[in-house]
């Protein structure tokens, strides 16, 4: 009796909870994920949340001066759209800043030539005066528009032509893809050798390994920069290139590669393994047609593992590869942009969702293998 | 486009080569010691095909191993040996200075500010995302849309560090008073009726606001983990309990906490070296202004900035890796402790 009745609020604490926690967590990415398909004028003016209602915006409109002016019968008129075709509807104007919203749309105002200015809520307005206008600037006009909500790609449009991140997105690629394959085959046949071969040694190399995981990649930088300069002035080549990333990324990757590959390999039945070596199988067939076909799990974990890692590496792209404008890839691209255009929100948020749109596909996509493998990593699965 | 396809290119041989090299060199070792069925018929005797069987496998593991021992000593062990060699050179790489770098950086106004930060974040860090991992994971466990809420958590693990800076600073975005502000963060504290700040640059202060970023990140990690090893505590223990009378949150610290605390320090140390090497956060969104100086962002100062000084900035990253040794000596006997235990 007593159980039940306090069992049913606890169910609500832990549902709501989860729900403030999950909120916390996911707006973040929501608010700017809205605003990147925001219209851009409306992302500086009102906050995300507000997105799905409609927006005020105070604006200063500059009528054409005495050459817009045209003659109909005994007036003079002056016509145009302070909206300037958009879309919106203006409920005030003003003729002036110490009051801009003096006179509601429809009405009209008396200018100081004693000429008369109209706005309708369309936005179109009229300036009539019964002489010739002789004023060449034109006359400001204050005004209060509500616009209702807008949604566009042309923030994406924007970004990926005018700041060059198509081609960083093909640098990405370029980085990533060869990156993240070439290590396994390499690494699974060094977990193999840790896993199921005897040789003096083995004990200390998997103490190595497991050292080398945590070897923070600051301490590789100026020695590896240093010896790729050598060996590009040796060869009369660049020192940045693409060789030299790929296997720099190679090489960090290693460790965890050979370490989740040894844990899984070293987990599958023995029985296997013998019975094969019975029928005469040497080490190589039994890695190829037994280890490599039952170890795809862990290796799509290592794989996407790999990916995520490279695809959102800063440090090693720009040390390696350079921060010039052709060079660089996303997170690089990225990382410039929030220097140079700190407060165009319409760019940046484009672009952020440019650059994490690959990992978080892979994310969703392969869940399941990155979990799989992280619990390999770190409770030691199995 | 061409360039992708150079990748693909160099993709497929790289791989191609690998292969090659793999079945090549085992089967040349086959050939040199040769002791399958083709040995028997021609014709080599008992004795010699055993010696021959030792003998390859002897050298196999060495073959298997080869390009990953090379690839890890060019990439790993050789630049860390270099860095402690270089630590104690001036910039022109040759005059020797002993500890002449070390004795600098105590000197050093902003390695006192790094490693005051960094200790900060390594308090902060680990704590917190461990925490919320924690709690998540026990929430999570008990509800239906348990999964979704998890993989919602968990995604922010897959947003480069330079993108989830992007997305915060969105978050932290200041107007000044008066003007709508479009921050988030300071939208709340306008509504609550307090001022706007601009909140990364309050000296002190905007270190928290960074380290929510990696928190951010990282809690989806310590959930995982911990939200396995909750489940993996043996069912009777709780029965137990409950039988007992305990209530669920005596449950939760009495008896499952306790269970897990070996996990428990396995996240926190995982995540405490990946504070230790934190770098995109600081330098994509304050580039070290307003006191948020951390060691991994001045060792990259000290090797590019202003022509480069490589040996404080290998000073400085031998203070890191120094300060990780710890954890690697943790680790390595605890997988030394597994392999005995299988």
């Amino acid at each position: 009796m007593a159980a039940t009745g306090s069992r049913a609020p606890l169910t609500w604490a832990v549902h709501l909870a989860t729900l403030f926690l999950v909120a916390i967590w996911v707006l973040p990415t929501l608010g700017l994920f809205v605003s990147s398909v925001r219209d851009k004028d409306q992302i500086s003016v009102s906050g995300w949340w507000t997105a799905l209602t409609t927006s005020t915006q105070n604006k200063i409109f500059r009528a054409p001066g005495a050459d817009g002016q045209v003659q109909r019968g005994d007036v003079f008129v002056i016509t145009g759209d302070v909206l300037e075709g958009g879309p919106g509807v203006v409920s005030n104007f003003g003729i002036s800043s110490r009051d801009p919203q003096a006179f509601q749309s429809g009405e009209s105002a008396v200018l100081r030539d004693g000429s008369a200015l109209t706005v309708k809520s369309d936005g179109t307005f009229e300036i009539v005066s019964s002489e010739e206008i002789t004023k060449a600037r034109g006359q400001r006009i204050f005004y209060q528009a509500t616009s209702p909500p807008r949604f566009t790609f042309d923030n994406y449009r924007n970004v990926i032509a005018a700041e060059n991140l198509g081609r960083s997105f093909i640098n990405s690629l370029t980085v990533t893809i060869p990156a993240t394959v070439i290590p396994i085959l390499i690494a699974a046949f060094a977990a193999y050798a840790l896993a199921w071969m005897e040789f003096p040694g083995r004990a200390l190399l998997i103490a190595v390994v497991v050292g080398l995981l945590v070897v923070p990649l600051q301490m590789s930088l100026i020695p590896l920069l240093t010896k790729y300069n050598e060996i590009g002035a040796f060869f009369g080549v660049p020192a940045k290139t693409y060789l030299g990333i790929w296997l720099a990324h190679t090489g960090f990757g290693l460790p965890l590669a050979i370490y989740l590959l040894r844990n899984y390999i070293a987990g599958l039945p023995r029985e296997i393994m013998e019975s094969a070596r019975v029928d005469g199988a040497t080490d190589f067939e039994i890695f190829m047609k037994i280890i490599l076909p039952l170890s795809f799990p862990a290796l799509a974990s290592f794989a996407i593992f790999q990916f995520l890692w490279v695809w959102n590496d800063l440090l090693v792209a720009i040390v390696f590869l350079g921060a010039g404008d052709s060079e660089l890839v996303l997170t690089g691209r990225l990382n410039n942009l929030l220097g140079m255009r700190g407060g165009q929100w319409d760019i940046l948020a484009a672009s952020a969702f440019i650059t994490i749109l690959v990992p978080l596909l892979v994310f969703f996509g392969l869940q399941r293998y990155l979990v799989r493998g992280l619990l390999a990593g770190s409770v030691k699965g199995g | 486009m061409e360039q992708l396809l150079w990748a693909l290119f160099t993709m497929v041989l790289g791989v191609a080569g690998c292969a090659g090299y793999f079945y090549g060199s085992n089967a040349l070792l086959d050939r040199i010691y040769p002791a399958n069925a083709a040995a028997r018929h021609a014709g080599l005797s008992a004795a010699q095909i055993s010696t021959n069987i030792n003998k390859s496998n002897a050298i196999r593991p060495w073959l298997f191993l080869g390009p990953a021992l090379l690839l890890l000593t060019a990439f790993l062990i050789y630049p860390v040996i270099d860095s402690l060699r270089l630590s104690l050179y001036d910039a022109d790489k040759e005059s020797f200075l002993g500890l002449g770098n070390y004795v600098w950086l105590l000197g050093d106004s902003g390695f006192h500010e790094s490693i005051f930060n960094n200790a900060l974040w390594l308090i902060v860090v680990p704590s917190a995302a461990t925490f919320f991992g924690l709690i998540i994971a026990a929430l999570t466990d008990r509800i239906w849309w348990g999964n979704i809420a998890k993989s919602l958590i968990f995604m922010p693990m897959a947003i480069s560090f330079v993108g989830a800076s992007v997305i915060w600073k969105f978050v932290y975005d200041y107007r000044a008073e008066g003007q709508e502000q479009i921050g988030i963060l300071n939208a709340i504290v306008v509504f609550l009726g307090g001022e706007p700040q601009a909140w990364i640059t309050v000296p002190f202060w905007n270190n928290f606001f960074l380290m929510i970023i990696l928190i951010w990140i990282q809690t989806g990690f310590a959930m995982v983990i911990l939200s396995a090893a909750l489940r993996g505590i043996p069912e009777e223990t709780i029965e137990a309990a409950v039988i007992d009378g305990a209530n669920p949150l005596q449950i939760f610290f009495k008896i499952m906490i306790p269970q897990i605390w070996g996990t428990i320090a396995v996240v926190w140390t995982t995540i405490t070296i990946l504070v230790l090497k934190v770098f995109d956060i600081v330098f994509a969104l304050t580039n070290a202004q307003w006191s948020t100086q951390v060691l991994a962002n001045l060792m990259f100062d000290w090797m590019f900035r202003g022509g480069g000084h490589s040996g404080r900035g290998a000073a400085i990253a031998v203070i890191i890796m120094v300060l990780v040794i710890p954890i690697m000596v943790w680790n390595i006997r605890r997988a030394n402790a597994e392999m005995r235990g299988h």
